[in-house]
């Protein structure tokens, strides 16, 4: 399997391991979903979420939903905004106590997400094309999540 | 007036988004690239023409998005709308839920499903195998450490194989990225008859 993704790789899918033949029929989907990553956390337009800035919210919503590991893959080229990939950090020491706030609540209380959320943002200064940057960011992770999550429990069963 | 819509239906609202949305006259090359379009086509949604913002995203979700719901082999396709709605429901995305429910019906040539499960909710009395995929959505959906081995037990029960296991995680995690697209970004409303 010439297959070698973050989530596989955070799954503990191996080349020639339990699983691999069903995911090499989705090869396709799991290069996507790399190229997926490479958008929202590395994009050429980093607009005003720079690289640093992505992985270390990526980290944070990681953290809040419990994969240590890809918390601390993505911590790592944090930099600067390390403190961020901390949940207890609300983010204000950065200026950005509304982004942070907006991205924790998207990551784990979605259903609750309401209008008066955007409109806070806008009021707070972030641009229309920047909130769908950061909406961007926080829907792939979720995605990215899921995928490792259900891929290891997926392998465990069928092993 | 617009009415936003709280409630699950299978009668597709309108979505209407909560930023601007890229002004196809304006768009850059790129833009216009990932959209698939020339300046003078105007059938671009605004969903699409709302995610265009982020073109580097749009570009490579659109595809990625086509083989998760609709690749050959694997889990069926009225299955995997069952996973995208198991997370649409969770994620209280009226606007996905209502695309994926009238899809499943329509690929099932039935509305019974769909019926129970808004009428019901999580409880909705479902066959055995349709109740293993859908109890998996939700718990994935939820928090992905709410997912188990008794998920995987009962989707193993039920006779899904490894690779209809492997479509439905993908159809559920895909729609924890649409979800908080479409729910986050805009409303489902419904518009007065003389704008329709």
């Amino acid at each position: 399997m010439a297959l070698d993704t973050n989530a596989l790789r955070h799954a503990g899918i191996a080349p020639d391991g339990g699983s691999a033949a069903a995911v090499e029929g989705r090869a396709a989907i799991f290069e996507m979903t790399q190229a997926a990553e490479d958008a929202v956390l590395r994009p050429k337009d980093e607009g005003p979420w720079s690289h640093e800035l992505r992985v270390a919210l990526a980290a944070r919503i990681a953290t809040l939903n419990g994969e240590a590991d890809l918390a601390a893959q993505y911590a790592d080229g944090a930099c600067a905004f390390a403190d961020l990939a901390d949940p207890q950090n609300d983010g204000a020491a950065q200026g950005l106590a509304e982004v942070v706030a907006f991205m924790d609540k998207v990551a784990i209380d979605t259903r609750n997400v309401v209008a008066a959320d955007i409109s806070g943002l806008q009021a707070a200064g972030v641009a229309d094309a920047d909130i769908v940057r950061l909406a961007e960011l926080n829907a792939f992770l979720a995605y990215q999540i899921r995928v490792i999550a259900g891929l290891r429990l997926m392998k465990g069963a069928f092993a | 007036m617009t009415k936003v819509i709280t409630k699950f239906t299978r009668n597709l609202p309108h979505w209407q988004p909560r930023v601007t949305p890229v002004d196809l006259k304006e768009a850059s090359e790129e833009q216009l690239d990932a959209l698939q379009v020339t300046p003078s086509n105007t059938k671009v949604s605004e969903y699409v023409l709302t995610l265009a913002h982020d073109v580097e995203s749009l570009k490579v979700r659109s595809p990625l998005f086509n083989a998760i719901m609709y690749d050959k082999g694997g889990m069926s396709r009225a299955e995997r709308e069952l996973g995208a709605l198991g997370a649409s429901m969770v994620n209280h995305c009226i606007y996905c839920a209502a695309v994926h429910a009238a899809r499943h019906a329509q690929l099932e040539k039935s509305t019974d499903v769909t019926d129970k499960l808004f009428r019901d909710g999580a409880k909705a009395d479902l066959s055995e195998r349709d109740r293993a995929i859908f109890d998996f959505a939700v718990a994935l959906s939820e928090a992905p450490s709410q997912a188990g081995p008794a998920h995987m037990d009962a989707l193993k029960s039920a006779g899904l194989d490894e690779a209809e296991v492997l479509d439905l995680i993908l159809s559920a995690a895909l729609f924890g990225w649409a979800n908080r697209l479409m729910h986050v970004l805009g409303d489902p409303v419904r518009l007065p008859e003389a704008a329709v």
